[in-house]
């Protein structure tokens, strides 16, 4: 499952290294977007992954239990991304009407430098 | 346990959100984060004696105990931190009454403020680490609206790529968390020290570890990672520009010292000397393109950059005396880099432009005005009695004794370049003939701004004079960092 995981994570991260790097400003969003994902399930990885059970432990009951720190953490990291990525595409398109144009080789901005 | 510790992030947050119900009033807005800035610098002042005189200040949050629940933890150097950015916060917050429009004030300036210093404040004061980006990602959602408020192009595109950049820097911050935890199993920072100390196999903690450098280097400006910078403090409004160049900048270099102080110090030859060397890389660079430039304010960022340098040097050298050195040019560059900031607010009202080349003769015109920046300029490059000169040679002085004779020759270099760009400043804007076809504003419209930055400029003044108190204060917040256990006894 880890391993399964560990490709998924891989593939996500290219994926967004890749749009990232891209000129359009909305692809570079994308990316943004996408290397959250990437990192959300490597936290969600990060507590080893196990099927079936609840993240509670009961006393005395010998029984296995899934970590539920790294979902709280996930929990967070998505609530500030998710805010962060709205504030992005508004700010986009607040550049995009105020420049005229999205592609980032034209956003250079300083001419002497 | 104390629920003191608490109030530097409660007051702004509750201020902060008082001050979202009132942005059509400014005189509300005004007073009310006045108040609240002169209070958090109080209670700061507060924290600090308290922390001197009893030792290391924890609290558990919701009393959940301590490696499970979230810590908030004072010591020396966090207090001192929150001492200096409080500080910095009333100054540049009583200039922006005088400097910014309404149509900013309006539009929740205040209350964007006082959410940057709750973050700020949370950065200081946590002890955990997944806490910490928390409150990173806090003051930097402030950090982005502060500098895209206004709408103006030039705002806008660097906006996005500074918003960029950070969030990046957000998402590496959670991978190194993520191994971290996946490692040690732990989020406390006391508790992580230990667990790293014990873990057999470390090399993917040293992997994490400069993940992490990464991280608050690209925050705090470190060598590869400054070049966004200098473009987006310019494009900042200067009270804007002074908050973020005199303490944005350094919550990464305090975070980077935490962390490589408390828990990674086991490869102290290995991590540290990649430290050093990007602190040599940084300062020279930053002040070659200081050196470069013709604007009051890039040249300015630009020396953010080169200053961060001799804080990390400190780092590099992981000694107390170094240590104390760093503290000491901290608190030190701070108030000053702050100060310049501010005098080139004051220079941008007077002249209208920021360019040097449309300024002269500011020395017969606006005296005053020159004296400041005369004072703050030979500070920062390091000159006797001023506070530049002393945190400066406890750094100097600390990489002789290491033996690291090229860092210290790098260092003074820069010392003598710092120099020279300012008098680079002082020699366009203030002396010369005054500029025809770009004449001073008329008339006394500035003075109102000059308090707050003559109040840096005694500051920077007094503390090179009674440096022998404040140089203790540093060397015992040092020793505080190199000796971890007291942390660790004090939070778990």
């Amino acid at each position: 499952m880890e391993l399964v995981i560990s490709i998924t994570i891989g593939i996500l991260f290219a994926v967004s290294v890749y749009l990232l790097l891209s000129r359009s400003l909305l692809r570079v969003i994308l990316g943004t977007a996408m290397i959250s994902h990437a990192v959300h399930l490597m936290l969600l990885s990060s507590g080893l992954l196990k099927r079936g059970a609840p993240p509670f432990l009961i006393k005395g009951a010998q029984m296995s239990y899934v970590d539920p720190l790294p979902q709280a953490l996930i929990l967070t990291a998505i609530v500030i991304s998710f805010g962060v990525t709205a504030f992005l595409l508004v700010l986009a398109y607040r550049a995009y009407q105020e420049l005229g144009s999205d592609d980032l080789n034209e956003l250079r901005g300083v001419e002497d430098e | 346990m104390s629920n003191l510790i608490i109030m530097p992030v409660l007051l702004p947050f509750i201020t902060g959100i008082i001050l979202l119900f009132f942005h059509r009033c400014l005189l509300v807005q005004r007073v009310l984060s006045a108040v609240s800035a002169i209070a958090l610098l109080i209670l700061s002042i507060y924290i600090l004696a308290v922390v001197r005189a009893e030792g290391i200040l924890t609290l558990a949050i919701g009393d959940f105990p301590a490696p499970f629940g979230i810590i908030l933890v004072a010591d020396l150097f966090a207090a001192i931190m929150m001492v200096v950015a409080s500080l910095i916060s009333l100054v540049a917050l009583f200039f922006a009454f005088g400097m910014m429009d309404q149509g900013r004030e309006k539009h929740f300036f205040y209350a964007l403020w006082q959410i940057q210093i709750m973050g700020i404040a949370g950065a200081f004061l946590t002890g955990d680490l997944f806490n910490l980006f928390v409150f990173f990602e806090i003051l930097l959602i402030a950090s982005y609206i502060l500098l895209v408020l206004g709408g103006e192009a030039g705002q806008l595109r660097e906006a996005f790529k500074y918003t960029i950049i950070n969030l990046m820097s957000g998402m590496m911050f959670l991978v190194a968390v993520a191994v971290i935890y996946s490692v040690t199993g732990t989020l406390n920072m006391a508790d992580m020290a230990v667990k790293v100390a014990e873990a057999p196999q470390k090399g993917l903690l040293t992997t994490a570890a400069l993940v992490l450098l990464a991280v608050f280097g690209l925050k705090g400006a470190l060598f590869p990672m400054y070049f966004w910078l200098p473009r987006s403090y310019f494009e900042a409004p200067s009270p804007v520009a002074t908050l973020f160049g005199g303490v944005l900048t350094k919550v990464g270099v305090y975070a980077s010292i935490r962390v490589f102080t408390l828990i990674f110090n086991y490869d102290v030859s290995y991590t540290h000397t990649i430290i050093l060397v990007l602190s040599g890389f940084t300062m020279f660079l930053g002040v070659l393109g200081a050196l470069s430039q013709m604007d009051f304010k890039r040249l300015l960022a630009y020396h953010i950059i080169s200053q961060v340098g001799y804080m990390v040097m400190g780092l590099g050298l992981f000694t107390p005396l170094a240590l104390a050195g760093s503290i000491f040019h901290i608190a030190h560059n701070m108030i000053v880099k702050s100060c310049l900031f501010l005098v080139s607010g004051l220079t941008e009202t007077i002249t209208g432009t920021t360019s040097l080349k449309k300024m002269g003769g500011l020395m017969k015109t606006h005296p005053l005005v020159a004296w400041m920046f005369f004072i703050a300029g030979i500070s920062m490059a390091g000159v006797p009695p001023l506070s530049g000169f002393f945190s400066k040679f406890a750094l100097i002085k600390a990489g002789l004794l290491e033996g690291q004779y090229f860092i210290v020759l790098v260092a003074l270099v820069v010392s003598f370049m710092t120099m020279f760009s300012m008098i680079k400043i002082f020699r366009y804007a203030y002396w010369g003939s005054v500029s025809k076809e770009n004449p001073p504003v008329p008339g006394n419209g500035y003075l109102k701004l000059v308090p707050p930055v003559l109040t840096l400029v005694v500051l920077t003044v007094v503390i090179g004079l009674s440096a022998h108190w404040f140089f203790q204060l540093t060397l015992e917040a040092s020793e505080q960092l190199m000796n971890p256990a007291a942390y660790i006894k004090a939070v778990l």
